[in-house]
This record gives structure tokens, sequence and C-alpha cells, in this order.
């Protein structure tokens, strides 16, 4: 009974510590484009997708020039 | 106001902001937070260059007003209200809307001339006997 508890409580403690090291690595982080029209619609470009392929770069290149 | 002091607006009431640049369609700096003009000029002409991108991306929808740009390192917001444009960096994962609201802000207040006060009606002056 003691084991089980304490397995469960080890693989909890895993699963946290992984999410916590996983979010803090940044890939949970996902680079993306939105994009805001008159009509109220908006749309979102997302990593890989060629619309971001193609707005992303210009953005580090802003982003570099704001902060050179 | 002046576009330099709705800058200095934007960034003292909006601590995500770390840079914006005014500019207008034509990619000319109004106003900018950045000391070197250089710089503004470049972030300016970034932007610009990512209205029409973004706009040849989506094209066939209606007006592009907005956009922001989440990379790992930053992001990039900009606005455009008319003939002006205002673009602005942020560290990693702002409050977007937040931005986006004092961003729009800033537009509206560059131009935009301060409220004057009302002029004063004389008081008339009471009569004796009028009360009767």
């Amino acid at each position: 009974m003691r084991r089980r508890f304490l397995g469960l409580l080890g693989f909890a403690t895993g699963v946290a510590v992984g999410t916590v090291l996983y979010r803090r690595s940044g890939r949970a982080r996902r680079e993306r484009v939105d994009l805001y029209f008159d009509d109220g619609s908006m749309v979102s470009l997302g990593d890989g997708t060629p619309g971001a392929e193609r707005l992303l770069p210009v953005a580090r290149q802003a982003l570099s020039a704001a902060r050179r | 106001m002046d576009a330099a002091q709705a800058l200095a607006d934007l960034t003292e009431i909006s601590s995500q902001i770390e840079t914006a640049v005014l500019f207008d369609e034509s990619g000319s700096v109004l106003a900018s937070t950045l000391a070197d003009e250089t710089r503004a000029t470049e972030l300016a002409r970034a932007a610009a260059e990512l209205l029409d991108a973004a706009a040849e991306v989506q094209p066939g929808g209606g007006t592009l007003t907005q956009l922001d740009a989440a990379t790992l390192d930053g992001s990039v917001f900009v606005v455009r209200d008319g003939e002006r444009r205002i673009v602005a960096t942020t560290a990693p994962e702002p409050t977007v809307g937040l931005v986006f609201y004092d961003l729009k802000s800033a537009l509206r207040n560059v131009g935009e001339e301060p409220a004057k006060p009302k002029p004063r009606r004389p008081r008339k002056k009471k009569v004796e006997g009028d009360a009767a």
C-alpha cells in the first residue's frame, strides 16, 4: 500500500517537474503571426505555415532593429 | 497632442512596450522612442514590410488593421489607423489585448487637440427688488 502510494507520488512529481521544465525551455511557446481585419475577422498563422515563414523573418528583423 | 508626446504617454502607461515608432503610409518616421534615427527608420520600414507581406498572404479578405508577430525573442505589433501607423516591440508573451489597446489609444491621441476649457458665462448681477 505504502509502496504504491510512493510510486504514484513519484510519478505525479515527475510529471509536474517535466511540465515546468518543458514550459521554461521555450519549446511550448510557438511562434505565430495573428492578422486582424476591419471586418472583425482574425487569422492566426502558425509556425511552419507558408504565411508565417514569410512574415516571421521580417518580424525578427524588426526586433533586431529595435534592440541593436 | 503631438506624436512625440503620444509616444511618451504610451511608454509611461504600458510597461510591456519596449520600443515604439509612429510613422506614416510613406514610411516616414513621425516620432520614436529610439534615440537612433537610423534604427527608428529601419523599424518603421520592417513594420511597413510586415503590413504589405501580410496583405499578400491573406488576399481577398477585409482590410488589415493590425497584426501581432510572436517570436521566441519577443513580439512585434503593428496597428494602422488611416494614414498613421504605429509599431511596437515587447518581450516574449505580452498581454496582447492590452498592448493593442494602448497602441490604438496612442494613435487616436496623435493629432487630437487637447480639450479646451469652456468659456465661462458672465454671472448676472442680482438687482435688489427682483424677488418681489
